[in-house]
Parts: structure tokens; C-alpha cells; sequence
């Protein structure tokens, strides 16, 4: 069966104008308090934060993006959800081009509804004056044209998914833990029954306990609702948890890529086994990664 | 002798004018060139107690109990003691170095404070520092004596701090998550260069981490922090052969494996808690798949098993039933 891949991404880049600056001369003693005594020569640069990638993911399927950090995956994340516009390249989903040009404010709702994205803080991405159910109303509201009946129904079902309780719906987002946070940070993303959810380093900050409850959920989710993966993450261990493709990037390009279960097993690239060799398991010594 | 030796120690500290109970009871020792492991997810008090140990506790702090460095009480040393066994003896690498960097001074002042204050010469102390920013992977390390904390990122500046550390060659190094802000490559060279510290030159080492397996791979003996309490002690290399502790098997079991990932993780049920949140029994008690009604009751005392020791009532009857695969009924 060959499914016509729900997101697919071609030969995206996207370059920065950036200051660089050469700081050569040695700060005058005690005139420099914060550096700023330094002479600079400052020449605008580009740098190429994500260079010539692309991918597909198919319905139901997990593609994991992993590298080192400033690797570029968060950039390619903020592309696809549109938060970020290309330098170059085509992002296609459900077939259809996210082209830059004459976006109505209808078309913008449409592919919000198709993509969402989670965080690895979610404190910053939910609004602290509102409480769990406010906010997982709101995001029906803004997506559907649905009575108070039925968004409340769905907003029991979504918290129901996402395994918060009743009182937790009705707390605002400081009273609770960072694991709760992320729960509630997936219902709302999950409200506009996406096709894709990106999730950059959303299990990252949470403890190990917690991680793994959200890891299981985060499988949970997908056999239920079939949704689509794009997921961001430098832990490999994690990486070969929750996703059946992997891409691995370095320096804004893709240097290799396939199943999960081969790359990780049998790696090609040089930098690929370099970062396998550097997670702590049973018998691990650490060594010299020589970059 | 050893050269750290904390017993029972308990931490309060002042919340909204009353006293909070942030470590309930620490005991645990280091010998000379030995490594400890120091693991616990976020809020079990592992900076706590580990700052305990050089009296760097926020002020008001109550410490009970007792820490001993080479047999002398840290506790009870008066200012010149505290600072000569402060600049002299221990190192800490703290968990965010740009707190603990002063901002308006360049990274050569801050690399080179202690060695010149201890006599040696500039040109002497230059060299080695230099020779250590190379070994813990900061390119171009003599730029780098000219530069200001801001003007390098988190990771360069962890760098720094352990170089820092290194620099005054302590006989104790307490380091606290010293590679979490780092990438697993990064974090690989630090390691090796803490590796070879400790058989070139006997450093010990307490080594606070949330990550059990890093813990395991290059520490001698795993210390569980639990709550504030204590709850495993035990030889490195045993940890994944015996399993002793309920937290202990769940934490190892909620780590993904990167080579052969397990088809559901046995993820604990419930969060973490705060020590001050912990009722009579054992502090696990609300989360552990394997409560009776006396663990409810009654506190576990960590007491001595096979090669370790172990907080947990259950802990002899359990042997062999706690496993890394998902318990019936234990999921999540
Ligand atoms: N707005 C911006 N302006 C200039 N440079 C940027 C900008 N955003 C990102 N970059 C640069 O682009 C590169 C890729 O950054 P990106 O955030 O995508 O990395 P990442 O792989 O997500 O890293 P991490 O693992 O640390 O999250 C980096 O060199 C970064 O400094
Ligand atoms: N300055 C402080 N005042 C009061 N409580 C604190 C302070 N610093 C930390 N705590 C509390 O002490 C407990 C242990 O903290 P900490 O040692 O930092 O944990 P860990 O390092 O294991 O994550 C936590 O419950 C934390 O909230
Ligand atoms: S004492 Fe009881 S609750 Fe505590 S870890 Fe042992 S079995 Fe579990
Ligand atoms: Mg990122
Ligand atoms: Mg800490």
C-alpha cells in the first residue's frame, strides 16, 4: 500500500543575515565592564541554518529528526508549521503547497488545524491566565463551528487522552507539574485534530519517571488517532522509542537517514556512530569523540 | 580514611517564614579516588545536599547531622578552615555556571583567581589553564582568557567552570549535573577527562546526575536520592544485575534503550514528591507497585545488603521479582 505522504519537504533551506563579528582587539584594562570596549568589525554574514533537506512522512508514521544542538532542527520545525518562511524549497502537506503568497486568514486556520507543534517548555506556549479547560475550549472554538455541547464533550474526551482529571482541568497552568504542563500542551495541540504533530524536545525537561509516561502516551495517541510524528530530539534512546524513520543533521544538512531501527543498529555515517557511541548504557566507557 | 563521610544529614529551609524540609536523610561516603553517583529526578535534593557539603546553602538554612572531609567536621570548622578547605581541598562545578560566574570579569580572571591567590606563578598558571580549556574541548582557548561570560554560550561556559574546577587539582570534586546542558559528544569528553583525573591523580568525586545509566557507566557506587531520602546505595556494576529498590528498578525501566527498544515503557505512575510533601511510611509508598499497608506506616531504614544498602521493607522478599519489563497492572 503506497499512502501519499501526509507532509513532504523539498530541498528546503533557510539562510540568516547575521552580524559577525571578529573581536580581535584585547578589551582596554578596566574600561571594558561588559565588552563593549572592544573594537569590532562587524561585516553581515549568512548563515545557513538548514541546508537542501527533505523528507516525507506518511499518515501514521514517526520520523525523528536528531543532531546535535544548533543542528538546525528546530528551524526546519518552525518552517513546516509556517512560523518560519523558507529561504528556498517546497513544504507539501496533504498534497497541498504551503506557498508564502496570498495566505487568507482561512487558509492560515486550515493549516494550523493540519499541523501543531509542542515544545519542550510548554510554560511559555500556554497562557498562564487561563485554566487547562479554557484554554482546550478556546482551541475548538478557533477550529470548529461546534455548539458548547459538543465542545465540551470533546474537551472531556481530549483530556480524557491525554490522562488529566476533572480537577486538573479547572487549574490554571502554574498549579501544575511540568508533566501535566506537556499533557495539557498535547490536548491543545491535539484539539484541531491535526495530521502532523511536531514535537521539538517535547520530552526533553522532564524527568525520567515522567517522560516515560508521556513517551507511552505519545504512542497511545498515534494508534488511536493516527496522527503523524515529526519528532525532534538529540536522545537517541528516546528517538528509537517513538519513531520508526529517523533523519540525523548536522550543520543544517541531512547526513543520513532511514528506518530507526537500521540507522541505529547499523550507522553509516561517521558523525551517526560518533553520537550512538556517546550514550551512557550498560558497559559504556566514555571516549574521545574527536570533534 | 575517607575522604567525604556525610551522616544523616537533613536539610530545612526557610519558605514563607516557616522552616521546610528539603533533605530528610543523606548518609553516604566517598573514599579516595572513588566516584560516587549522586541520582534523583528534579527536586530530590541533589544540589542541596552536595552544597551542603561546602556550607553553600541558602541563608537560614538548618543543617542537622554531620559531614566529615578527612575525618574533620565540616560543620564545625570556623571561617579560615572553611575557606582553606574551600580553596584548597574541594571543587564544585555547579548545575548553571552563569550564576556562579561573575559576569563584569573576564574568564582568564575567573580561571586564574585561586591558582595566583595560592602563589603560583602567572605565567605557570596560564599555561595550565589553558592546557586544561584544550582538554575539556574549548577551541581556541587563549581568546578565550579575553572574553566575558555573555560572549559564550551555556555549554562553552560549563566547560569553563569545570576547567576551573580542575585547575586548583581539589582531592573532592562535587559536580552537579555538570554535563546536562551539554550534547552527548560533548558530554563524552568531559567524562574522559574526569576519568583520567581520578586514576592520574586519586580525585574523588561526587558525581549528582538524574541520568542512572551515565551514573552507572562512569561512577564506582550509585547513591538513589529519593524525596530527600537516601534510598539505595550500591556498587555500580550491580545495578542492572541485582535489582534491589522498587525506585530504583522503575527508573532504570523508564529509560528508553536504544538498541532494543521495548514495546511500552514501565513508566511509574504519579510525579515525583517534594520532600516536604512525604507522609509517615515510605516516601515511595504512594507510587511504588509493591506497597503493603506497613510501608505506609512505617519509615524503611536504609540498612546494609549484599554488596550495598537499601531503604525498602520489602527489599529481601523482592529480589528477583523486580524486573526491567512492565509489571502487570504497573503501567502508568
Ligand atoms: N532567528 C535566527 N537568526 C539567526 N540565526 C538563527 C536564528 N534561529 C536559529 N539560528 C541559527 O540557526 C542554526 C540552527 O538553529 P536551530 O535552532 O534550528 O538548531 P537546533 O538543531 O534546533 O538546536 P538545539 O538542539 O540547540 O535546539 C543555529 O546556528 C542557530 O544559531
Ligand atoms: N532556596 C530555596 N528555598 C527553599 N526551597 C528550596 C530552595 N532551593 C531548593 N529548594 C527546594 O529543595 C528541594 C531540593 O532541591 P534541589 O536540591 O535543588 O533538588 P535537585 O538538585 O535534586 O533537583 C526542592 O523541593 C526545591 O524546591
Ligand atoms: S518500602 Fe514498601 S513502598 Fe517503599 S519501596 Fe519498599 S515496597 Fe515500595
Ligand atoms: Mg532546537
Ligand atoms: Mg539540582
Amino acid at each position: 500500500m503506497t499512502d501519499e505522504p501526509v507532509l513532504e519537504v523539498r530541498e528546503l533551506r533557510k539562510e540568516y543575515r547575521v552580524r559577525t563579528s571578529r573581536a580581535e582587539a584585547v578589551p582596554a584594562a578596566g574600561s571594558a565592564l561588559l565588552g563593549h570596549a572592544v573594537t569590532r568589525r562587524e561585516r553581515a554574514g549568512v548563515l545557513v541554518a538548514v541546508d537542501d533537506v527533505s523528507f516525507s512522512v506518511s499518515p501514521g508514521q514517526s520520523l525523528a529528526v536528531v543532531g546535535e544542538s544548533g543542528s538546525g532542527k528546530t528551524t526546519v520545525a518552525r518552517m513546516v508549521v509556517g512560523l518560519e518562511r523558507p529561504t528556498s524549497g517546497t513544504i507539501m502537506v496533504s498534497g497541498r503547497e504551503r506557498s508564502w503568497r496570498h495566505v487568507s486568514s482561512r487558509e492560515r486556520r486550515r493549516r494550523a488545524r493540519e499541523v501543531q507543534i509542542v515544545f519542550q517548555d510548554p510554560y511559555s506556549s500556554l497562557d498562564p491566565r487561563m485554566s487547562v479547560r479554557a484554554s482546550l475550549d478556546e482551541s475548538l472554538r478557533l477550529h470548529f463551528d461546534w455548539t458548547r455541547e459538543r465542545r465540551d464533550e470533546r474537551v472531556a474526551e481530549l483530556l480524557d487522552q491525554v490522562g488529566l482529571d476533572r480537577r486538573q482541568a479547572n487549574s490554571l497552568p502554574k498549579a501544575l507539574s511540568g508533566g501535566q504542563r506537556q499533557r495539557v500542551a498535547i490536548a491543545r495541540a491535539l484539539a484541531s485534530e491535526p495530521r502532523v504533530l511536531i514535537c521539538d524536545e517535547a520530552v526533553a525537561s522532564l524527568d525520567v519517571s515522567i517522560q516515560a509516561q508521556i513517551l507511552n502516551l505519545l504512542s497511545d495517541i498515534r494508534d488511536a488517532t493516527g496522527v503523524s510524528y515529526l519528532f525532534i530530539s538529540h536522545d537517541l534512546a528516546v528517538v528509537r522509542q517513538v519513531s520508526d524513520a529517523v533523519l540525523v543533521m548536522r550543520r543544517g544538512r541531512v547526513i543520513e537517514a532511514g528506518p530507526t531501527a537500521s540507522v541505529l543498529s547499523e550507522p553509516s555515517d561517521a558523525y551517526t556512530k560518533q553520537l550512538l557511541a556517546a550514550i551512557p548504557r550498560p558497559g559504556w566507557k566514555p571516549t574521545l569523540s574527536g570533534s | 580514611m575517607n575522604v567525604l563521610e556525610i551522616n544523616h544529614l537533613a536539610v530545612e529551609l526557610p519558605v514563607e517564614g516557616a522552616l521546610r524540609r528539603v533533605l530528610h536523610d543523606v548518609t553516604l561516603s566517598i573514599g579516595p579516588g572513588e566516584a560516587v553517583g549522586l541520582v534523583g529526578e528534579s527536586g530530590a535534593g541533589k544540589s542541596m545536599a552536595s552544597r551542603a557539603v561546602i556550607r553553600l546553602l541558602p541563608a537560614g538554612a538548618v543543617v542537622h547531622g554531620d559531614i566529615r572531609y578527612s575525618g574533620d567536621s565540616v560543620l564545625a570548622m570556623d571561617r579560615a578552615a572553611l575557606r582553606h578547605f574551600r580553596t584548597h581541598d574541594v571543587a564544585m562545578v555547579f548545575q548553571d555556571p552563569r550564576a556562579h560566574i561573575n559576569p563584569v570579569r573576564t574568564i582568564g580572571d575567573f580561571l586564574l583567581e585561586a591558582l595566583l591567590e595560592r602563589g603560583e606563578r602567572r605565567d605557570d598558571a596560564r599555561a595550565a589553564v589553558i592546557a586544561l580549556l584544550a582538554a575539556v574541548g574549548v577551541s581556541e582557548p587563549e581568546r578565550r582568557l579575553r572574553q566575558f561570560p555573555h560572549e559564550l554560550s551555556g555549554g562553552l561556559l560549563q566547560r569553563v567552570m569545570i576547567a576551573a574546577a580542575l585547575a586548583v587539582s581539589p582531592t573532592l570534586l562535587l559536580a552537579d549535573e555538570p554535563t546536562t546542558a551539554l550534547d552527548v559528544t560533548t558530554q563524552s569528553d568531559v567524562m574522559v577527562i574526569l576519568d583520567a583525573r581520578r586514576r592520574e591523580r586519586g580525585l574523588a568525586m561526587l558525581f549528582v546526575t538524574h541520568d542512572l545509566e551515565l551514573a552507572a557507566a562512569v561512577c564506582d557506587r550509585i547513591a538513589v536520592l529519593y524525596a530527600g531520602f537516601l534510598v539505595e546505595d550500591a556498587p555500580a556494576g550491580d545495578l542492572h544485575r541485582n535489582l534491589r529498590h522498587p525506585y530504583t528498578a522503575g527508573l532504570l525501566a523508564s529509560r528508553p534503550d536504544p538498541v532494543a527498544p521495548r514495546p511500552r515503557l514501565a513508566a511509574i505512575p504519579g510525579r515525583p514528591l517534594s520532600a516536604f510533601e512525604v507522609g509517615a511510611g515510605c516516601a515511595f509508598a504512594p507510587r511504588c507497585a509493591f506497597a503493603v499497608e506497613r510501608c505506609h506506616l512505617e519509615r524503611p531504614e536504609l540498612r546494609a545488603l549484599d554488596a550495598g544498602r537499601v531503604a525498602c521493607h520489602r527489599a529481601e522478599e523482592l529480589a528477583g521479582q523486580l524486573a526491567l519489563s512492565p509489571t502487570p497492572g504497573g503501567g502508568e
